[in-house]
């Protein structure tokens, strides 16, 4: 009846942070004797965790309902739980325990969705996450995080765990085509080029994409602004809001669907402040993609480089 | 039996006051009443004789937990607390009032609730994180999760089982408030859950089945599971009564929520104390 010990799996050697993403988290559980990481054995970015953690390291195994209702008990008791799980699992299966158990209970569970988008390369519908931003942002107290990148990810993530409001994190681990802008906090997005013609906002997946298509748009003598949004709550108004007035067309771009995403977003500090714009969505209209490996995707949704700078020329 | 009875007397003394407050939370706007008065006596027994937590404690980081799963339960968890002194008697009297916290199921504000509750399968789950913790830091504490048997139905409350067991959460007490009914219909009529122990120990639990309205079963019950070594949750199945306490509304499918009037709730107290059957014929049911 109980496994002997021999059929159990050799407790491991401590080996180097399989990824930056790894070895910041191991650096937070050094300083941080609060902090917890749990997965519903999604291991891909934690490979080597689990020896250095010990006991602050929970595998639930394939179980997002409890995997967030485990971590908003520990929550309860002054932990602070990082969970992962991909995103399409954890945000629309766990969605209500993430809602009623952290949301309404205020908890500081931090839910990083695994291969969200267009990450889920040809895995096919069942896992893209196309709707996680507009689910996650509709909870009371969420926060929702997109990077651009690997380290916009990694650098991002003490500060997210130091908050105290539960956060979604869509974890993006594309390598980097730019050096970001030291110590960006909560809530701050960063302008990486202002222009009169077009402005980009671009959160998590697309942003390489963004930027190739604003060095194009660029190249053709166009006035080009380009920002990568990252926090889609909270919305960095203060800093979007004058960009978009200065420019004469915006395009959101994002792997999400269109409803309730960084265009729903916008729209709606847009109507707040009293503010008009021309504003154009690259998103998902009603519909998944089709599968594929990452490139062979966005070549078939048109979100290459050059297919964005050919799109957006065509709409000013 | 006499010696019993003198060692329980005050429970049983309680356990009528509280369903006393039950009954006049069924006035007014109404509530759960049949599965709020099944489960009285196991909180009666559990908050009163079983477990260290209260409001005056919770701060303790090695106290003891207790957690209302079943949500809807929640007039026999007020009444409880309001009979351990930790929430104002009158105050109940706002069940339903916007302007406080009491409605049809826990919230935090009031001084003794964990954690809310409603939405079924939530909270096994969540006290498996207290356990967790709780070992980790080397507290004996143990963790009790009221749960329904309906609410086995959510497939959650499986989940939580097979993850407590293999994480050896032997802290955590299921206690099972088997009144055989879920909102509509029996149990048994919709999914079948017998063998109920067996489910629970295939899932690795430990599992002692008592006489839920028997203070000195109870007590027998969860000093056994206490006394246990076990890799998994401890589970008791408490056996009891929809609506027990009033003859004229037991396990009754159609006595699910009920909103009296002033004239049926002094019935009803008549009832309790053993008077004549309240004998109100109209139709009781609302399906929430």
């Amino acid at each position: 009846m109980n496994t002997t010990e021999t059929n159990k799996t050799p407790t491991p050697a401590i080996l180097p942070p399989s990824c930056k993403y790894e070895a910041m988290l191991r650096e937070e559980l050094a300083k941080n004797p609060r902090l917890m990481v749990m997965t519903a054995e999604n291991r891909a970015m934690l490979r080597n965790l689990p020896a250095f953690a010990g006991p602050r390291f929970v595998d639930t195994g394939i179980t997002e309902q409890c995997l967030v209702g485990f971590a908003s008990g520990l929550a309860l008791r002054g932990r602070t739980p990082v969970i992962h799980a991909l995103a399409p699992f954890l945000t629309m299966r766990a969605f209500e325990f993430i809602r009623t158990d952290a949301g309404l209970g205020k908890l500081p569970v931090k839910c990083v969705g695994f291969v969200p988008g267009l990450l889920s390369d040809g895995n096919g519908a069942t896992h893209q996450s196309l709707e996680d931003v507009s689910l996650m942002r509709g909870i009371p107290g969420m926060q929702v995080f997109s990077p651009a990148d690997e380290d916009d990810l990694v650098a991002a993530m003490p500060g997210i765990i130091e908050s105290p409001f539960p956060t979604y994190v869509r974890y993006n681990n594309r390598a980097p085509v730019v050096t970001h802008a030291a110590k960006l906090g909560v809530g701050e997005a960063e302008v990486l080029k202002e222009g009169t013609d077009v402005l980009l906002l671009v959160h998590g997946t697309l942003f390489k994409e963004a930027f190739e298509a604003a060095t194009a748009l660029e190249a053709q003598g166009k006035s080009v602004g380009l920002v990568n949004v990252r926090w889609l709550k909270p919305f960095d108004a203060a800093r979007i809001l004058p960009l978009v007035a200065k420019a004469k067309t915006t395009f959101t771009i994002e792997d999400h669907f269109r409803t309730g995403g960084l265009n729903s977003v916008l729209a709606e500090h847009l109507m707040d402040a009293g503010q008009t714009a021309k504003v154009h969505s690259i998103s998902f209209e009603e519909k998944w993609f089709r599968p594929g490996t990452l490139p062979a995707v966005l070549e078939n949704e048109q979100l290459t480089g050059e297919h964005l700078a050919r799109r957006i020329l065509g709409k000013i | 039996m006499n010696a019993s009875a003198n060692r329980f007397s005050d429970l049983e003394a309680m356990s009528l006051r509280v369903r006393e407050h039950v009954i006049r939370m069924s006035g007014g706007g109404g509530c759960f009443i049949g599965a709020s008065l099944s489960c009285v006596d196991l909180m009666v027994y559990l908050y009163k004789r079983a477990l260290n937590v209260g409001p005056a404690n919770f701060s303790d980081p090695n106290r003891d937990y207790c957690f209302l799963s079943k949500g809807h339960d929640v007039p026999a968890l007020y009444g409880t607390f309001a009979e351990m002194g930790w929430i104002e008697r009158e105050r109940l009297a706002k069940h339903l009032d916007p302007k406080d916290s009491l409605y049809w199921h826990p919230n935090r504000a009031i001084p003794g609730v964990e954690f809310h509750s409603g939405s079924l399968g939530h909270l096994l789950p969540v006290a498996l994180g207290v356990a967790y913790d709780l070992k980790m830091t080397g507290s004996k504490a143990k963790v009790v999760v009221i749960t329904g048997d309906g609410e086995l139905n959510e497939g959650s409350n499986w989940e939580a089982m097979l993850v407590a067991h293999a994480h050896g959460l032997d802290n955590v007490f299921v206690v099972v408030d088997r009144n055989q009914f879920q909102a509509n219909m029996r149990t048994e009529d919709l999914l079948p859950l017998e063998p109920l122990p067996a489910k629970f120990e295939a899932f690795g639990g430990s599992v002692v089945r008592v006489d839920g309205h028997d203070f000195a079963a109870l007590e027998k019950g969860f000093e056994e599971l206490s006394g246990r070594t076990t890799k998994g949750p401890k589970v008791l199945i408490a056996d009891t009564t929809r609506g027990k306490g009033l003859p004229s509304i037991e396990a009754r499918a159609d006595r699910w929520f009920c909103k009296f009037s002033d004239d049926e709730i002094k019935l009803l107290m008549n009832e309790l104390h053993g008077g004549a059957a309240a004998g109100i014929v109209k139709e009781g049911l609302t399906v929430r």
